[in-house]
């Protein structure tokens, strides 16, 4: 099973948009929420009310500064979770075949009554997409919530990963990036949507669109925003004179 | 990457002990009967031991039998095929030349290769890794050949050979550090290609996920202290390699013959814990760690 199929009929994945997301980390709570209570084993935490809590998680929020040559630094929030690549090496090193990338769909999966818990695909992995439970002893991922985007008990409108329906800046979209025609292939055209560590050869399907350049607009406002008085009037300028005269 | 004393015994004492049966299977030295029995069970202590010990790092040893499915694609399956090959071939070899006194030349030399190789496949599990440069190289499985047929010879008490390998695999080792810290420099990956942010200025990690730590955080995030490698790398060299060398050229004896294995076995225990301890994985750059 580890071996890697040769083609996927479709390649479902996410576009995360670094320009709005907002940091808010409910992707990250709707994922563990709804990951917790579904598919295989629950998300553990372990010491939870503890002095040295530790958790699984299947979906984390960094945020990093960016500093260019000239002008202000920008914050992004960074969004990351399992890119679901073609070129899984998670899934090739693995020896129990518990890790596998569906033909269909292209969704990376682990079986768990499978996984022997040896950590190699942890390692494999270059983006920190896979965590041990600490409980189970089993490895979790991110399973593109297979089971929200097929179930047909759930409304149309919910079928689709959690994170996705919970964004409340609409920063995350799901879909087909294998059908140029569809609407996430579109927006990473439009938007020009990168890879993530390209040299790594991972080949990711998650695309992350790039925030988009801010300074240029603050510039054509700023003359405008030029104070106009330089001394001080009025009561605060009687304020100034008889404070200089103490 | 987090240096776990079940993994640093299991590849200390498992490159020993089949480095070991490599040498008995080429008939080094040709030994039968009882001292033959001591040789075998001292080597299939070490290189079985070891196997046990790796299993403690599981989180479900009782379904390790399954891990002999994917061969085919996975370094970890193959050296578990390996190891019982080896092992198997070497116990057959070990018990017509205990009981019967007879050596059958041609299973002790594919003993000797399956048990190379095992050796070699556990070392293609840190090399195929491209997330961690460090390993990514073939000097890795090289090395770790090196040091099972220098620690195999010196158990086996060649002694003129275990003194010209005990220098080569030193200098090697040696060389192969230097080389190591300049292509982790070099490796090109950075906190820019991680983020797809680097084109647009420098990128700083300001806030990360989770203010604790987690499973990544502590399996691959680990840092060791910088200032101490040096330190830590020149023990390893004088234990496992000078002072062995410099015992076996005093005039023979069994004591300073045993205080040279000893000597050895402690400077690659040395070595082992920096060979995970120095090892950078890239997802560390996402948590604002610096490569170099
Ligand atoms: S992001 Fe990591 S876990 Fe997901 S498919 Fe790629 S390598 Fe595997
Ligand atoms: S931890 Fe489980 S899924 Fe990962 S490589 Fe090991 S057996 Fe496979």
């Amino acid at each position: 099973m580890t071996e890697l199929p040769e083609r996927t009929d479709r390649k479902l994945g996410l576009v995360i948009d670094l320009d709005t997301c907002v940091g808010c980390h409910a992707c990250v709570v709707a994922c563990k929420g709804w990951n917790t209570e579904n598919y295989g084993a629950p998300l553990a935490d372990a010491d939870a009310y503890g002095a040295d809590p530790v958790g699984a998680f299947l979906n984390r929020v960094h945020s990093y500064e960016v500093q260019p040559e000239s002008g202000p630094a920008q914050l992004v929030h960074f969004p990351k979770s399992c890119l679901h690549c073609d070129d899984a090496p998670c899934v090739t090193v693995c020896p129990t075949g518990a890790s596998y990338k569906r033909g269909e769909d292209g969704i990376v999966l682990v079986n768990e009554a499978d996984c022997i818990g040896c950590g190699l695909c942890a390692w494999a992995c270059p983006y920190g997409a896979r965590e041990m439970d600490p409980a189970e002893g089993v490895m979790k991922k991110c399973t593109l919530c297979v089971d929200r985007i097929y179930n047909e008990n759930l409304a149309p409108e919910d079928r689709e990963p959690a994170c996705v329906r919970t964004c409340p800046a609409g920063a995350r979209h799901f879909g087909d990036l294998g059908d140029p025609e569809s609407a996430v292939s579109q927006l990473v055209e439009s938007r020009g949507g990168m890879d993530l560590m390209p040299e790594q050869g991972t080949k990711p399907v998650n695309k992350y669109l790039p925030p988009r350049p801010k300074d240029d607009q603050i510039d054509v406002l700023a003359p405008l925003l030029e104070p106009v008085a330089e001394e001080p009037r009025g009561f605060l300028g009687w304020l100034d004179r008889a404070l200089e005269k103490l | 990457m987090h240096p776990a004393p079940s993994l640093i015994a299991f590849s200390t004492l498992s490159g020993l002990g089949f480095g070991l049966l490599a040498a008995l299977g080429l008939g080094f030295p040709a030994v039968t009967g009882w001292t033959a029995l001591v040789f075998f069970v001292v080597a299939f202590a070490l290189a079985g031991g070891g196997l046990m010990s790796s299993a403690a790092h599981l989180g479900h040893p009782e379904r390790a039998l399954k891990a002999f499915t994917q061969w085919r694609t996975s370094w970890l399956s193959r050296e578990a095929w390996l190891a019982c090959a080896a092992l198997g071939g070497m116990a057959l070899y070990a018990a017509l030349l205990v009981l019967g006194g007879v050596r059958v030349a041609l299973l002790g030399w594919l003993g000797a290769l399956l048990s190379l190789a095992t050796v070699g496949a556990t070392s293609m599990i840190y090399a195929q890794l491209r997330t961690v440069p460090r390993w990514h190289h073939w000097s890795v499985p090289a090395l770790f050949l090196a040091y099972a047929v220098t620690g195999g010879t010196l158990l086996a008490g060649q002694v003129t050979a275990a003194v010209g390998l005990l220098m080569l695999t030193g200098l090697g080792q040696f060389l192969a550090w230097r080389a190591a810290d300049r292509r982790v420099a070099a490796s090109g990956t950075d906190i820019g290609t991680a983020t797809g942010l680097g084109a647009r200025g420098a990128v700083r990690s300001f806030e990360p996920p989770h203010t604790g730590g987690s499973y990544l955080t502590r399996e691959m995030v680990f840092v060791v202290a910088r200032r101490h490698a040096t330190k830590l790398r020149s023990i390893a060299l004088v234990l496992a390699f000078v002072v062995p060398a410099v015992l076996l050229l005093l005039p023979f004896s069994h004591v300073l013959a045993a205080l040279a294995v000893l000597s050895h076995l402690a400077g690659v225990l040395v070595q082992r814990w920096l060979f995970f301890a120095e090892a950078e994985h890239v997802v560390g750059l996402y948590y604002g760690r610096q490569f170099g």
